[in-house]
C-alpha cells in the first residue's frame, strides 16, 4: 500500500473509518478480510471522492464478492455513513508513485490451506496433508449387505433395542466405495486417451529420431470428498444413527469423509467419528452435541456450514448427502438461499427424508418444498433396504 | 496506480457511452478502480447482460488490443497458456542433419515452435492489452486456481526458454455466469460488481444507443415488455442482447408500435425456448401492454 495513503480529520488515525467500517461488515457476517479492507482504503485514494455513491460503490465492488451479500452490505453501510456524516468530513489524500517506476501488485495473503501447483498440464486446488488416491477407474459407492429381510425392511424408529444392535453391525459392515472425479492432471499410461507428444518425442531419440513408439497419458483420478449433514432433531434422531453408521462405514472404506450433526446449531463429528469405534462415537458425539433432539433450523446451520467449510474444499466436488425431515423451523428463504449454495459447490446434493419411506408422502412442508430445486437426487432413508439404495444412487 | 486516460468515474462513463455502452454508476466506478489499482474486475450477471461487452469496450476505448481466454470444461495450461508446436518439432528434427546436434536442439525449442495462447500473449502484451477471461464458471476449480499464479504474478516460466513476465500487467476482465460458485481465494484478488438487468430508462436509452433506426415509441414499448417478460417465470430471462435484436426485428419488419399480432410473429428473438414461448404465448397481451 505504498502508493497510496488516505487520511481523515478524525484524529484517531488515516485509515480509521474505513476499517471501521470493514470491521463492522465483518461482524454482519461478510467476510472481509485486512486485505479487502486495504483494498477499499486505496479505492477511496484512487477515486478522490468520497460523496455518498462514491463511497457506497467503492466499498461494494472491493469488499463483496457474491450478489447475495448485498442487501447485508447495503444494510451496514447506510449505518456507517450515518454514523460518518455525524463525525464531520472524511478527507482522504492520494500521493501517486513517480510515473514509469514498477509497481509491485498487491495480492494479499496466500490462504495457508491452498497449494497451487503448476506443471506443464495443468494445475489444481489441494487441500493440506491430502493423498493422491491410486484409483484409475471410475468407480462408484457400492453396497453390499447380506442382511435378514425383516430387519432390512423395518423402519429404523420401530427396532428394538436388540434389533438396533444387529442393524447398526450390518451397515458397518456395508462395504463402501466413495465415487472417484477424474482431475485435470494426466499421467503417463499405457492406454491412455490423449497423445504424450513430450515422450513420444524423447522415445524417438533411441529409433533415430523416428517416432515408432507411442506414449500415452491418462488422467488421474481421486475420490470425491463424501459430505454427511445429519438432522438430529426430535423425531430423526433413529435415522441419524443409522446415517452415521453408515458414515462410519464410508470413512472405512475412503479417506475423505466429513460427517456434520445439526439440529438448532451445526457441529462437526468428523474427528470423533473417525478415532473411536462407531459405538463409543456415538456415545461421545452425544455428549458433545449439545442440542441432540432440539429443534431444527435446517438453513441457519447450512449457512455456518457453507461460511465455514466451503473454504477447505471440504463441500468443492463432494457429494453431499443430507438427511431431513425438511420441517425447517427457521425461514424457508435463507433455507432456499443456502441450499442453491450448496448445489453451487458440491457435485451432488442428496435430499435423504425418512418422510419418503410413506407412500402418501409429497414434499409440501414449506421447509422442503424450498429446498427441492437444489436437490439432485431426494431418497427415502427409513430402513436398511433403502441405505443400500442411496448407496446405488451415490454411484450411478 | 496504473495508468488510466480518465481522471473520473464521470469521464469515464461518458467515455463508454461514446462507444455506446451504458454503464451505470457502479460498473463505471468498477472498471475506473480495476483501471486504476491493477485489479482485475470480476463481472457477474445473468447471461445477455453485456459482461463480456466491458472487455471489448474497454479494448476500444483504451485502443488496446483484445486477448480474450474462453473458457471450457477442461481447459487445461497448454491451451490457455502456450505449448510447443509438436508435428513442427517432429519435421524440422527429420530435416535436420546430424552435425551440430546442440545448436539444433536449442532451436527446436525456439520462439518458432512456440504456439502461444490467450494468457501467454497477455503476459507478453502486457499494459498494451485487454485480457477477457470469458466464462471461467465453465472451467474446473483447478484451471481457476492456475488462473490465479498466473494473475498474481503476471510472469510465467517456461523451462525450454525461461521468464517471461509482463513490465506493467495488462486490464483483467474476468466474467462468470455463476452456474457454479468461483474459489474465494480469486474473488479476493478481483473488484466484484454484479451487472443488473438494467431499469426501464436505461434499457430505452440502450436500444436508441444500439439500434438508431428503431423510432423512439418502438424502443419504450420494447422495453417495457421485455421488463415484463422478466417478471414472468421463464426458464430463460431475455438479456439485453435479446431486446435490442427484438426491436431491430420488429423495425426490420416496418412496425411503429408493439401490438400482439406482430409480436406473437417476432416473440422467437426474445423468447427463445419452447416452454417459455407456449407461456409467453397465453399471456401475450398482458407483455404488449393493450391488455
Amino acid at each position: 500500500m505504498a502508493d497510496g495513503t488516505v487520511s481523515s480529520q478524525s484524529g484517531e488515525g488515516p485509515l480509521a473509518p474505513l476499517v471501521a467500517f470493514g470491521r463492522k461488515l465483518r461482524d454482519a457476517g461478510l467476510p472481509v478480510g485486512t486485505g479487502r479492507i486495504l483494498t477499499f482504503a486505496r479505492a477511496i485514494a484512487a477515486l478522490g471522492l468520497t460523496d455518498r455513491e462514491s463511497l457506497y460503490w467503492a466499498g461494494r465492488t472491493t469488499m463483496i464478492g457474491r450478489k447475495e451479500d448485498f442487501a447485508a452490505y447495503d444494510e451496514a453501510f447506510a449505518d456507517w455513513y450515518r454514523a460518518l456524516a455525524t463525525q464531520g468530513e472524511l478527507r482522504v489524500e492520494l500521493n501517486l508513485p513517480t510515473p514509469g517506476s514498477k509497481r509491485q501488485v498487491d495480492w494479499g495473503e496466500m490462504p495457508d490451506d491452498l497449494e497451487v501447483t503448476v506443471s506443464g498440464v495443468a494445475a489444481q486446488w489441494r487441500s493440506a496433508g491430502e493423498d493422491e488416491p491410486e484409483d484409475d477407474e471410475e468407480t462408484s459407492i457400492r453396497i453390499v449387505a447380506s442382511a435378514v429381510e425383516v430387519l432390512r425392511e423395518k423402519s429404523f424408529p420401530d427396532l428394538t433395542e436388540d434389533e438396533r444392535a444387529r442393524v447398526a453391525a450390518m451397515i458397518r459392515r456395508l462395504a463402501v466405495t466413495v465415487p472417484v472425479e477424474r482431475t485435470r492432471r494426466t499421467k503417463p499410461a499405457s492406454k491412455g486417451s490423449s497423445f504424450d507428444i513430450r515422450r513420444t518425442l524423447r522415445r524417438s531419440l533411441r529409433t533415430q529420431g523416428e517416432p515408432f513408439e507411442r506414449a500415452m497419458r491418462a488422467r488421474k483420478s481421486r475420490t470425491r470428498p463424501l459430505v454427511l449433514i445429519l438432522d438430529i432433531s426430535g423425531s430423526m434422531a433413529p435415522y441419524a444413527r443409522a446415517l452415521m453408521q453408515f458414515g462410519y462405514a464410508a470413512m472405512a472404506a475412503g479417506r475423505r469423509v466429513e460427517v456434520f450433526v445439526f439440529g438448532t446449531r451445526l457441529t462437526r463429528v468428523t474427528r470423533t467419528l473417525r478415532t473411536k469405534d462407531p459405538d463409543r462415537a456415538m456415545h461421545e458425539i452425544g455428549k458433545q452435541v449439545a442440542d441432540w433432539e432440539g429443534g431444527t433450523r435446517i438453513g441457519e446451520s447450512l449457512k455456518t456450514l457453507l461460511d465455514g467449510w466451503s473454504q477447505r474444499a471440504a463441500l468443492r466436488g463432494a457429494v453431499v448427502v443430507l438427511c431431513s425431515d425438511g420441517l425447517e423451523r427457521g425461514d424457508p428463504e435463507l433455507l432456499r438461499a443456502q441450499m442453491a449454495r450448496l448445489r453451487r459447490l458440491a457435485h451432488r446434493v442428496v435430499w435423504v427424508n425418512p418422510l419418503k419411506g410413506s407412500p402418501r408422502y409429497e414434499p409440501l412442508a414449506r421447509g422442503m418444498a424450498a429446498a427441492m430445486p437444489s436437490v439432485d437426487e431426494f431418497l427415502s432413508g427409513h430402513n436398511l433396504e433403502s441405505l443400500e439404495h442411496l448407496g446405488r444412487v451415490l454411484g450411478g | 496506480m496504473g495508468e488510466t486516460p480518465y481522471g473520473s468515474v464521470d469521464e469515464l462513463q461518458a467515455a463508454l457511452g461514446t462507444q455506446s455502452y451504458l454503464a451505470d454508476r457502479g460498473l463505471a466506478t468498477s472498471i475506473h478502480l480495476s483501471l486504476s489499482l491493477d485489479k482485475p474486475l470480476l463481472l457477474e450477471g445473468e447471461a445477455g447482460v453485456g459482461k463480456t461487452e466491458v472487455a471489448k469496450v474497454l479494448s476500444s476505448l483504451l485502443g488496446r488490443r483484445l486477448i480474450r481466454l474462453q473458457c471450457y470444461e477442461g481447459i487445461d495450461a497448454s491451451q490457455a497458456l502456450y505449448e510447443w508446436n509438436y508435428s513442427r518439432q517432429l519435421i524440422a528434427v527429420r530435416a535436420m542433419d546430424a552435425t551440430d546436434a546442440e545448436t539444433h536442439v536449442q532451436d527446436l525449442f525456439g520462439p518458432d515452435f512456440l504456439v502461444e495462447r490467450p494468457l501467454l500473449a497477455a503476459i507478453r502484451e502486457g499494459s498494451g492489452a485487454v485480457l477477457l477471461v470469458d466464462e471461467l464458471d465453465r472451467a474446473d476449480d483447478e484451471f481457476e486456481a492456475f488462473l490465479l499464479e498466473v494473475l498474481s504474478e503476471f510472469a510465467v516460466t517456461i523451462p525450454e526458454i525461461g521468464r517471461v513476465a509482463a513490465e506493467t500487467p495488462p486490464a483483467v476482465v474476468v466474467t462468470s455466469n455463476r452456474t457454479r460458485e468461483l474459489h474465494d481465494a480469486l474473488k479476493r484478488r478481483c473488484l466484484y460488481h454484479w451487472i443488473d438487468h438494467p431499469d426501464l430508462e436505461r434499457e430505452i436509452q440502450i436500444v436508441k444507443v444500439r439500434a438508431p433506426h428503431v423510432s423512439d415509441a418502438l424502443a419504450r414499448d420494447v422495453a417495457a415488455a421485455v421488463l415484463r417478460l422478466r417478471e414472468m417465470d421463464l426458464a430463460k430471462l431475455p438479456g439485453v442482447a435479446e431486446t435490442i435484436d427484438w426491436a431491430n426485428a420488429l423495425a426490420f419488419l416496418g412496425a411503429e408500435r408493439l401490438d400482439t399480432s406482430i409480436a406473437a410473429d417476432t416473440l422467437g428473438a426474445v423468447v427463445k425456448d419452447h416452454e417459455d414461448q407456449q407461456l409467453v404465448s397465453a399471456r401475450l397481451a398482458d407483455v404488449v401492454g393493450d391488455g
